[in-house]
């Protein structure tokens, strides 16, 4: 009796899960069949869920400029490069500086720090469009609008007050009380950062650059507004300009999308204990 | 004296390693909020930024006498109560499927984080494709299903374009939602849940009376986070309707955009943004008393 109650338990449970899952997989099913489906059959009515003859074509095109469908998708590749150095760097940058400034608000007591923590946990909140045109002034005069360095530093505005507020979080889970036995031995505060606190805080670091990745990647205002060439145009601009004004490259963007898609996911499922550990520390792409 | 001076120099220290990060956020951050803020009391073109005349408060009365803002406002207002409040109910119903522990449930955890790692810009072209009148997946699975007996052209009208770009946002965000309220409830006692079982309480009273209210620090801050990111929707907007049909989907980031970029008006665009700035400061003033509590840990 008890036996066959829970095994209705677990029917019943399973069988509400399947929605869930039929509106997650529905729309990326639809994407990816359409990345893999020729030009004419997928414009063509009535629309068929599947593919008819499934095509690698459209991924391959988009790797190889000569066969570009279109002049966005001419310079794809150019642009995935543009955003990995970006939220690379960008990354690389916040964590640096950021870890510092972190482990002094989580550690140290000097004047201000609560109000330091308060304007940087503010600042976090500002919306890129209440900066955007400032920025756009002062760059447009030093002649730095197309120039990756103009996307690296503006990223930071999010990703540092961002990646301070992620990692000070961290460092005020590690106890005290190994800091105080490194400072016995005679250690720095520097030399504790390095050499006790940091190595600890490895999953730490590693949720915080990859939800400062994933924001540095999906970021898609200012990279509209600051960059309109090859040089410097991020992905996210690319998937955008492929929906032009007057016609649609439709295998390129739903190609690229999947390409732009490929990486954060990945990285998002190999490393899901941290982006779950930094969801509960209160981190958030945002 | 020797702890008192080591712990000035502890000090100092501490205030040395705050400067780099605190000088970055000032130069990117506030410098321009506050540009903003003057620059909103020039009339200025964008061809010719440094050609402004001083006008006052003309920006803000203009923009506050235009119908186009207010129509604006509660656009987004729309746009924000409804997906975040359909992504609060989703979140947590979902969350709570998860907590009882489903076959497989860290399988349908794993493939939560999918949709959230999906970039905005990808989805929104997903999701416009998916609208496509003639061709989208949309119309071919409601006719199949007989909801509809011809396809329409769901992006012409500018109420349904504003519900599919709340969908769409939905689809990108609930997860996120769902995420922060289950690591929540896996962090409640087991053991308080199964007192009141044996007290008598059901399942639904349990939820209510016992972990809904442990939940509501995560609640609100995933409340107030998506309410904040939700008011200044942009991406998700430009990529599926460009603001049309006839402005129907045009947000406040996007009208400051067009203000700015599109019309060149510089003074005008920046009295915006400082109104968005200022409704953002408010917001994050409830942000940061619900979060920042030194003492305790964080939610």
């Amino acid at each position: 009796m008890m036996y066959h109650r829970k095994i209705f338990r677990k029917v019943g449970l399973f069988s509400l899960t399947l929605p869930v899952y039929i509106l997650i997989f529905l729309p990326v099913i639809w994407l990816v069949s359409s990345s893999i489906s020729n030009r004419s059959d997928l414009l063509s009515s009535p629309t068929t869920f599947f593919p008819k003859h499934p095509t690698l074509e459209n991924y391959i095109n988009i790797f190889n400029p000569a066969k570009a469908t279109s002049e966005v998708s001419k310079t794809f590749v150019r642009t995935l490069g543009n955003s990995f150095l970006i939220s690379s760097s960008v990354t690389f940058i916040a964590l640096f500086v950021g870890s510092l400034a972190a482990y002094a608000l989580a550690r140290i007591n000097f004047p201000f720090r609560k109000g330091v923590m308060m304007g940087i946990l503010g600042t976090r909140m500002i919306p890129e469009v209440s900066l955007v045109i400032p920025l756009y002034l002062l760059a447009s005069r030093l002649g730095l609008l197309n120039k990756p360095i103009v996307l690296i530093v503006t990223y930071l505005s999010f990703a540092l007050p961002f990646a301070i507020w992620i990692m000070s979080g961290f460092f005020e889970t590690i106890p005290v009380e190994l800091e105080d036995a490194a400072r016995i031995d005679g250690c720095s505060r520097m030399g504790i950062l390095y050499q006790v606190i940091l190595p600890i805080s490895a999953p730490g670091l590693i949720s915080t650059s990859l939800f400062v990745f994933l924001s540095a990647w999906d970021e898609f205002f200012f990279a509209l507004i600051f960059t309109s060439t090859v040089a410097t145009k991020t992905v996210p601009v690319a998937i955008a300009e492929f929906t032009g004004r007057y016609a649609v490259d439709i295998t390129a963007m739903m190609a690229g999308g999947v390409i732009a898609a490929i990486p954060p996911v990945i990285l998002a499922l190999i490393f899901q204990r941290y982006i779950i550990s930094g969801l509960t520390a209160g981190a958030v792409k945002g | 004296m020797a702890t008192n001076s080591l712990r000035k120099q502890d000090a100092k220290i501490g205030v040395l390693l705050v400067i780099p990060s605190l000088l970055i956020i000032l130069g990117i951050t506030l410098q321009p909020v506050l540009s903003t803020l003057y620059l909103s009391f020039f009339e200025t073109p964008l061809s010719k930024p440094s050609g402004g005349i001083f006008i006052g408060f003309d920006n803000y009365l203009n923009i506050l006498k235009d119908k186009v803002f207010w129509a604006t406002i509660w656009r987004t207002v729309y746009f924000t109560v409804v997906s975040v409040g359909i992504e609060l109910i989703l979140g947590i119903a979902v969350a709570q499927l998860i907590h009882s522990h489903p076959p497989a449930w860290k399988l349908l955890r794993t493939c939560l984080i999918i949709p959230w790692a999906v970039p905005t810009v990808v989805n929104g072209a997903m999701w416009r494709w998916i609208y496509s009148a003639d061709y989208g997946a949309l119309n071919a699975l409601l006719l199949k299903f007989g909801i509809i007996d011809h396809y329409i052209a769901w992006l012409t009208n500018p109420i349904t374009a504003m519900n599919l770009v709340i969908l769409a946002d939905i689809w990108h965000s609930f997860p996120f939602i769902a995420l922060i309220i289950q690591a929540a409830l896996a962090s409640i006692p087991e053991d308080l849940d199964e007192a009141a079982s044996v007290d008598g309480a059901n399942a639904l009273q349990r939820f209510f009376s016992i972990r809904l209210p442990l939940l509501r620090s995560a609640i609100l801050i995933a409340l107030v986070i998506r309410t904040v990111e939700a008011f200044r929707v942009f991406d998700i907007i430009y990529v599926i309707t460009r603001g049309g049909p006839a402005f129907g989907t045009v947000a406040i980031s996007f009208l400051t955009y067009f203000e700015t970029f599109t019309y060149g008006h510089v003074g005008k665009g920046s009295a915006l943004s400082f109104l968005i700035s200022l409704f953002t400061l408010g917001m994050a003033m409830i942000y940061i008393r619900f979060l920042y509590k030194p003492e305790e840990s964080r939610l």
